[in-house]
């Protein structure tokens, strides 16, 4: 532990960091560089395949299986990590730089138990006598508010929460008081409440033990909570710095401004602005700018080389040619969101639904009527029965007692006991777009299949529907007799909506669609279904964790807490003006893009 | 947060069920155990159901398939009185149940029927006391290949999967391919080839003892078929092992681990290892298994005397008491093993062993 | 939001054809581009070959020609002479075929039975899978010798017995890896997705169930077929299959090992030909195996289909993903 007492210069200093499959010598981050102050946290946002959570296991001069850090320095302090060998590194991870992991239930190890592991983060790299660890372990565990008796420290990690998980992975990588912490999406698959309280107890962490750290995440409202300064990647390299709130409030660079003119708010329904096409793979980095393909700004001397990072008016860095003008507030039009029209009749009626799971109850006295014409949403945390109910609308979840009525008929419990016109009418699009596709079958074929079930069609005029769809859903010909595993998850998911549009069904339920997606994809796909249910008059079920894209696309939302309906009506009022204390709670613990007041010291980027 | 507030599965379980299937959900040892312990029940009972049909019911008439065509009409007689052919099948078979659970399988019929090339037969023991007299040997036998070659396996496989990719790994990959791939037979036959006969003649080519002693006494003779098994047996030992501990070794557990910054060492017992360990207990189990089957062949080959040949000698005889002893005392081994297994990997895995 | 521009085609050639047999294709021929593909295939394929060509191209296997295990180069033939001096490598030509078809055939019993058995009990479960897998428990309680000793007690070594022994006791097996196989299948969402359509079970499993199970059981088919070569050769050594004056290398193994010492190659012949059978289908397998497993090269987990537990873990790394 050294003491930097009003040495100039930051606290942390990455260059030209570059990291490279091993076998291939391809690079998967090139060139990265940043400063982190003393105390000051930074946050390295991008989308998947950009290589940010690579950089921030670089940090600890650690390289995941098939890489290796092949340039570059990583000082932290007066050390440089990325010079340490074998025992030298070993002593600086935990003690120097330490890590909080993705997903805490895998980090911590399923056959120790909790104190254990607590003990170990001390153990190894200090001796201390049993009194004095005992007492380091309880000050570490109060700090994360968590209990330091007995009975806790014995248990294993399964029998924890998974906010409770975390909180133990962030004690441990507190315990020897590191210069520098990198927290790699901490907050992922954590409800919004405990999300809230996590990213608190980071700031307070942070705060007290006076460390700087890096937040690795691709989940921009939470960035801007804990970090004073932020820096995007995309493919590989970082294309924008600046301080958080200039970045977000004025982007520079263009991918900067698609990114936040994709995610979607909470406080009011705009269009969301996706960005089409994907970014290149570590090996067909383009000759020019690696977003140039993409970008509306593009000109011709961006396609000729990349561009360097430079400091820009204002303060920012960006790697870009042609960067947005500084006050043009991102320089992307906002529009509303258009609604369709009230059309006053109702497309689904439930009334008294109980349903439950292996004998577990998990949905209590359900009603609700989803007008027609209308998207309406179904909101709820993990737990809440979302998924079940939208299952049971469709029939592939039969253990329920009520009615479900559709266009007034009511619809038997298990889809094989329905009527074959109404399972046409209703149609389901999953969660997970790598499973809901059949692998063995092309795009075209796997269109097709509802087809064949449902109307009888020449081979030829399937394909033709086939080939139609895929033009609705904006995906080219070149699709068409392409296998899911050569596309991405957002183009897969736009080929299960068009599988489910190719019947004509008057009702789609969309359970969580667009959770597994990048949130420029999120955007895309939003926009467009938005766009179909207008043009089409669909009614849509959307089911969803997330209120912000609850706003984007919803005419009404319903709020499951634990399998009751705790509150429902139109958007407008109920993300205004919530009634329940639980919707309340919800949105008070949304991270938003505005926070209140800045959560961090000096404003100062680069 | 409340500060103090325990997670709620170290809370007492405020259940509401029977106060029965409270105590078993609380102590998953036992539970298990129990559960097991019916379902082993009831195998060993689906088993002997089909040995016995296997063995005297399917074959039309038995008495005459045993003692084959040239038997004469008495004989014939005598063997369907003994075996109570006569009888209704059900009947039959509740005698045939009722005394085998008091240990009583009648006895051989090797007395006065064709002999087997090899090896004595009795005439007319109970069968349990001639399996009785054999099934020492094929203890020792199995035990001895289990147990060198598990360690050799784990010793292997650990370390294989610590240097993965390196020459040993590489090396021991193809050689474990290939060696698991050959028949136990062939692979006695070379033993004997090269070690009895024909290239050294360190071991005896055949293991016959006395009727009755002990392969304890005579310990040289041992050896090759134990060599025998632990060829085939290792190199499967060897890949699982290596195969756990490479899953262990890319979790992210051990990420996390190595961030903390542990040593490999650290990582690979202390980390790494607490968690292959079901899988590798259960390759132990199935080995064992695979062992008692393979001891046939193994046993025929060297004349050991132990309850594989036996078994041999009872085919060649049409012994079928002997055969129906033998297969319910296999089947009786496996469900044994199985639960002990399975109760081990839990004792090992703190996710079931102390649910939520 | 306009129209979607498509970027750049780093987007491989549509594929055309039927995706199922390209699959096939592509698992088969990824196997056959490693070492043990091609090994294990080439040993398969020499020993068939031996097996089914050999008669034809030897001497008789039944003449006795010279003294009882004679050395090789005398009048009994290049291999020497066996117990009652027939020429061992004419009756090495000759003793391999019966055992390939006797194989092959329960084999393709053991795989009709254990994928019927496998696919309705993961598709149907509850109770059905209960029956199944708990039947399927019993017999894998028995070793398979033991099992195919047991059945032939009595009745006495009759091909179809022998064949139906065989094929019964490898089909437990096949259930087993198949069910798990069609458990994980049928928990994907796309076979929920047309279950929720209304399809019939029967066309569910048909068109969405069975083609992802190709390549499990192309391994399995492999294995079983690796044991069942193994147990039809015990048998024959045990007396209890092809019986003499007949070649089959299994029964020459015992008839032979008397004078092991006098004229090892009565023995070894036959050996080396079964191990290297044995050895080349397991290869093959295991090649299959990885192949499939490496199916996942496109970092698609919906690839990851079930593989047997022969299979190298470490094979399982994407080769050219990005982490992330």
């Amino acid at each position: 532990m050294s003491e930097l007492n009003g040495t100039a210069g930051p606290a942390v200093e990455v260059k030209d960091l570059t990291v490279q499959m091993i076998s291939s010598k391809v690079p998967i981050v090139s060139g990265v560089s940043f400063t982190v102050d003393e105390q000051q946290t930074i946050g390295l946002v991008g989308e998947s395949g950009s290589g940010k959570s690579t950089v921030g296991v670089a940090l600890l001069g650690f390289a995941r299986r098939g890489l290796e850090i092949s340039a570059g320095s990583v000082r932290v302090g007066d050390v440089d990590m990325l010079t340490l060998k074998g025992d030298e590194i070993r002593k600086a991870r935990g003690r120097l730089v330490s890590y909080v992991p993705q997903d805490p239930a895998a980090g911590l190890n399923p056959a120790h138990r909790i104190g254990t592991q607590v003990r170990e983060a001390f153990s190894v790299h200090e001796k201390l006598g049993k009194g004095e660890l005992a007492e380091r372990v309880s000050d570490l565990l109060a700090g994360v508010n968590l209990p330091d008796s007995k009975q806790f420290l014995r248990s294993y990690p399964h029998q924890l929460s998974g906010g409770q998980q975390q909180r133990v992975a962030i004690a441990i990588a507190f315990a020897c008081r590191p210069r520098l912490i990198v927290l790699d999406e901490p907050t992922t698959g954590l409800d919004v409440t405990t999300q809230r309280r996590i990213l608190e107890t980071i700031n307070e962490l942070a705060r007290d033990y006076r460390a700087s750290a890096v937040y690795v995440s691709h989940d921009l409202p939470a960035v801007a909570e804990v970090a004073s300064k932020t820096a995007v990647m995309y493919a590989g390299r970082i294309v924008e710095v600046a301080a958080t709130k200039k970045l977000f409030n004025e982007p520079r660079h263009p991918y900067s401004a698609g990114l936040l003119h994709a995610a979607p708010s909470a406080a009011e329904a705009n269009r969301l602005v996706g960005i089409e096409g994907r970014p290149p793979r570590p090996g067909h980095w383009p000759q020019g700018c690696a977003y140039a393909p993409r970008c509306p700004r593009v000109q011709d001397d961006c396609l000729r080389a990349m561009p360097e990072l430079r400091p820009l008016d204002g303060g920012s860095l960006a790697r870009c040619l042609h960067p947005i003008p500084a006050a043009a507030g991102g320089a992307i039009q906002v529009t509303a969101a258009p609604t369709p029209q009230r059309l006053d009749s109702t497309a689904l009626q439930v009334e008294a639904l109980f349903a439950d799971y292996s004998g577990k109850g998990v949905l209590r006295e359900i009603g609700f009527a989803v007008p027609r014409g209308e998207c309406t949403a179904i909101v709820g945390e993990s737990g809440s029965g979302k998924t079940t109910l939208a299952r049971c609308l469709v029939g592939l979840h039969s253990s329920w007692q009520g009615a479900i009525r559709f266009e007034g008929e009511e619809l038997r419990r298990a889809a094989a006991e329905r009527d074959r016109n109404q399972l046409q009418r209703m149609q389901y699009i999953f969660q997970n777009p790598f499973g809901s596709l059949n692998p063995t079958m092309t795009v075209t074929e796997n269109i097709e299949e509802p087809l064949r079930h449902f109307e009888s069609l020449s081979r030829s005029e399937r394909r033709q529907r086939a080939l139609g769809i895929l033009e609705t859903v904006h995906l080219g010909q070149e699709f068409a007799d392409v296998l899911p595993n050569r596309i991405s998850g957002g183009e897969r998911q736009r080929v299960a909506v068009g599988r489910a549009l190719v019947v004509d069904p008057e009702v789609l339920v969309c359970d969580e669609i667009t959770s597994a997606l990048d949130v420029s994809v999120q955007a895309l796909l939003v926009e467009q279904l938005r766009d179909l249910q207008l043009q089409r008059g669909l009614t849509m079920v959307f089911i969803t964790h997330n209120l912000a894209v609850v706003r984007s696309i919803a005419q009404n939302v319903i709020v499951l807490q634990t399998g009751s309906i705790v509150e429902a009506g139109p958007v407008d009022r109920v993300l205004d003006d919530p009634q329940h204390p639980y919707t309340r709670q919800l949105l008070e613990d949304l991270p938003t893009l505005e926070p209140g007041e800045p959560t961090a010291t000096a404003d100062s980027a680069g | 947060m409340e500060a103090g507030q325990i997670s709620p599965g170290l809370e007492p379980k405020a259940s509401g069920r029977g106060g029965f299937s409270r105590a078993l959900a609380e102590r998953p040892i036992t539970a298990m155990i129990v559960r097991r312990s019916l379902l082993g029940l009831l195998t060993i009972v689906m088993i002997a159901i089909i040995v016995y049909a296997a063995t005297t019911v399917i074959p039309g008439d038995a008495a005459t398939a045993i003692l084959g065509n040239t038997a004469t009409p008495g004989r014939v007689e005598k063997l369907r009185a003994e075996l109570g052919l006569d009888e209704p099948v059900l009947t039959r078979f509740w005698n045939w149940a009722t005394d085998a659970i008091q240990l009583d399988f009648g006895n051989s019929l090797s007395g006065g029927v064709a002999q087997t090339q090899v090896g004595q037969t009795a005439e007319s023991t109970p069968v349990t006391a001639l399996v009785g007299e054999r099934i020492g040997n094929s203890v020792v036998l199995v035990a001895a290949a289990a147990i060198i070659s598990t360690i050799l396996g784990l010793i292997t496989g650990v370390y294989a999967a610590y240097r993965r990719d390196g020459f040993f790994d590489t090396v021991g990959s193809v050689i474990s391919l290939v060696a698991s791939a050959l028949p136990e037979f062939v692979v006695a036959i070379f033993c004997v080839l090269l070690f009895a006969t024909s290239v050294f003649t360190w071991f005896p080519a055949i293991s016959v003892l006395a009727p009755g002693a002990s392969i304890l006494s005579e310990p040289e003779k041992l050896v090759l078929p134990v060599l025998a098994l632990v060829i085939v047996v290792t190199p499967y030992m060897f890949r699982m092992t290596r195969g756990a501990m490479i899953e262990a070794l890319d979790s992210d557990y051990v990420e996390f681990a190595r961030m903390k910054g542990a040593s490999t060492t650290q990582i690979a017992f202390r980390h790494a290892l607490p968690n292959a360990l079901p899988p590798i207990i259960q390759v132990v189990g199935l080995n064992l298994l695979f062992l008692a089957g393979g001891i046939v062949l193994v046993e025929a080959i060297f004349t050991f005397p132990g309850i594989g040949l036996l078994l041999v000698e009872a085919i060649n005889g049409r012994d079928v008491p002997t055969i129906q002893y033998i297969v319910i005392l296999l089947a009786v081994f496996y469900v044994a093993l199985n639960i002990v297994t399975d109760v081990l990997v839990l004792l090992v895995t703190p996710r079931r062993r102390y649910p939520r | 939001m306009e129209a979607g521009t498509i970027t750049q085609a780093d987007r491989p050639a549509p594929r055309q054809g039927p995706a199922l047999g390209g699959r096939v294709r592509r698992v088969v021929g990824d196997a056959l581009g490693t070492w043990r593909g091609k090994v294990g295939l080439a040993l398969t394929l020499i020993v068939a070959a031996i097996a089914f060509i050999g008669p034809f191209v030897g001497p008789s296997s039944l003449a006795l020609e010279g003294a009882p295990f004679e050395a090789p180069g005398g009048a009994a033939g290049t291999l020497g002479g066996d117990a009652l001096g027939r020429d061992v490598l004419a009756r090495v030509l000759d003793g391999g075929w019966r055992i390939l078809l006797i194989a092959g055939a329960a084999t393709i019993l053991a795989i009709i039975f254990g994928t019927a058995a496998g696919v309705v009990s993961a598709y149907r479960g509850g109770k059905v899978d209960s029956l199944i897998m708990r039947s399927v428990d019993v017999l894998l309680g028995i070793p398979q010798l033991v099992f195919v000793l047991m059945l032939l007690s009595v009745i006495g070594a009759k091909t179809w017995l022998v064949i139906l022994s065989v094929g019964l006791s490898q089909a437990p097996q096949v259930a087993r890896v198949l069910r798990a196989a069609a458990q994980d299948v049928s928990e994907r969402d796309y076979v929920k997705a047309v279950a929720a359509w209304g399809v019939p079970p029967r066309t569910v499993i048909r068109r969405h169930v069975v083609p992802s199970l190709i390549s499990p059981l192309m391994v399995e088919s492999a294995l079983r077929l690796s044991f069942s070569i193994i147990l039809v050769a015990g048998l024959a050594f045990l007396g209890l299959g092809t019986q003499p004056p007949t070649a089959d290398w299994g029964l020459m193994i015992n008839e032979n090992r008397v004078g092991i010492a006098a004229n090892p190659w009565g023995v070894l012949a036959p050996s080396i030909l079964l191990a290297a059978l044995a050895v080349g289908t397991n290869m093959f397998s295991d090649a299959v195996a990885r192949a499939n497993l490496a199916g996942g090269r496109t970092g698609d987990p919906s690839l990851d289909l079930f593989v047997t537990a022969s299979a190298d873990p470490k094979d399982a790394q994407p080769l050219e993903e990005v982490p992330k």
